[in-house]
């Protein structure tokens, strides 16, 4: 069975696909300890909000759709499969998931609103 | 004879069945979209907790104050790096996974076998971390107050704003309540373990200790932390506890919002459940590996099919990592 031995668009190609699986890992590793740095240290920089969010979690979570990425594309081996196939797998979850969230969250951050502005004490 | 259905003699008909047109074989592709669905279901378990979080937006637990314990270090505020250590050792096992199945390609048996057993092996340890977490959330550590409305009040020492547990500060009163339990009185009615300290205990001794002071839900938005109440405003607040919370169960916890617990509960429990099914399925592919099934057969897709879903479940950990413990 062939391999597609690059990564990060070509930019590093391995010789098999055992390094590649090593290579992979180390990437992952390195991403993992980045946000676990940072969810220590929170730097004071990263805590203004950005789009409704502190600057921080934007991080985290950009940085946890790279290694889903990369644990699909290469140790589910995403990469080395036909593209409808892939597109069958990963379209449907690219299109309902940010779906769900945007009707979700808006409505969260409407009821807050009601609750914070309503005439009722919730705290009692 | 055949153990599989593979010849059904279509192989060379285009409209017959036997063409593969995503070059993927049933099997595979069966697998691939039952984690579609349970990704979608995971999604709406995570999307449902953003709910809840966004609507209780100020008033939300914050993970680093819940999730501090590690290992053989007692007393050590160590945020984060128990659940760091555990992601390491899910994606070192989703690693070796991929090795099996790269061994498998090759039809390299014992291979194959070593690393499956390395998997199961990293898929065990990580089981067993999560319900070292389970014991350390629903056992708490200092014990909170609930007032009427359902919040959770917390005590912190005036001068180092570190948490303060009852057991250090509350008094003991004589009282006769015991247990209710369904011997004692009508059958069918019981009532589950008392906690510690009474209500009237734990005021009496925060009146007695001029240096507690009350740690609200409610989040400065200035400053990221709790906000903690001064002497009068807290001696008036923890006039309104009705009840004595220590640690966690499904119907309040001493860490916050009651929802917060019901999720950690529910979605860490069911990806822990994913996690035990996988090393139960990877433990049958085991020992079929060690029988000699897949030498047989020819191929060795099974262990592909079961590294799927094992990639599956660390590529789930990877986002309850991030929701729960990170953001």
């Amino acid at each position: 069975m062939a391999h597609k031995l690059s990564i990060f668009r070509g930019l590093v190609t391995f010789k098999s696909n055992i390094q590649k699986i090593w290579g992979v890992l180390i990437f992952l590793s390195i991403v993992t300890a980045v946000e676990v740095a940072l969810g220590i240290i929170k730097p004071p920089i990263l805590l203004a909000p950005i789009m409704g969010m502190k600057g921080l979690n934007w991080i985290f979570i950009i940085l946890t759709l790279v290694k889903a990425y990369y644990i699909a594309w290469d140790f589910m081996h995403l990469r080395d499969e036909k593209r409808s196939f892939t597109s069958s797998i990963v379209l449907p979850l690219l299109i309902l998931i940010p779906y769900l969230m945007f009707i979700l969250l808006i409505e969260a951050d409407y009821i807050y609103d009601v609750m914070f502005n309503g005439f009722l004490s919730w705290n009692f | 004879m055949s153990s599989t259905v593979a010849n059904t003699g279509v192989d060379n008909q285009t409209w017959g069945g036997g063409n593969a047109p995503l070059k993927a074989s049933y099997g595979k592709m069966m697998m691939w979209f039952f984690i579609v669905s349970d990704a979608l279901t995971f999604s709406g378990f995570l999307v449902a907790y953003g709910f809840s979080r966004f609507k209780n937006i100020d008033s939300w637990p914050i993970a680093d104050e819940v999730f501090h314990h590690f290992p053989f270090l007692h007393g050590v505020n160590a945020p984060m790096y128990y659940v760091a250590l555990m992601t390491f050792i899910l994606i070192f096992s989703s690693v070796t996974m991929v090795l099996a199945v790269d061994a498998g390609h090759k039809m390299d048996k014992s291979k194959v076998a070593v690393y499956m057993f390395l998997t199961i092996i990293g898929g065990a340890v990580f089981v067993g971390s999560q319900a070292w977490e389970w014991k350390n959330f629903i056992k708490g550590e200092y014990g909170a107050v609930e007032t009427r409305g359902g919040q959770i009040l917390q005590f912190v020492s005036a001068d180092s704003g570190k948490r303060i547990a009852l057991e250090d500060f509350a008094t003991t009163q004589p009282t006769d309540r015991t247990q209710n339990t369904s011997d004692k009185g009508i059958w069918f009615v019981k009532e589950s373990s008392l906690p510690s300290f009474t209500v009237a205990e734990v005021q009496q001794g925060f009146l007695a200790n001029a240096d507690l002071r009350i740690k609200t839900e409610m989040i400065d938005a200035e400053t990221g932390h709790k906000i903690i109440l001064d002497r009068a405003a807290s001696e008036s607040k923890v006039a309104q506890a009705v009840y004595v919370v220590e640690g966690a169960n499904l119907i309040r916890n001493e860490y916050g919002n009651r929802l917060f617990a019901d999720f950690f509960f529910f979605i860490t429990g069911f990806h822990g459940f994913h996690v035990f099914s996988g090393v139960v399925i990877n433990g049958i592919i085991f020992f079929n590996v060690l029988l000699g099934t897949y030498e047989r057969r020819g191929h060795y897709e099974m262990v592909e099919k079961v590294g799927l879903y094992w990639h599956f479940v660390d590529l789930v950990w990877v986002f309850v990592f991030t929701f729960f413990y990170l953001v």
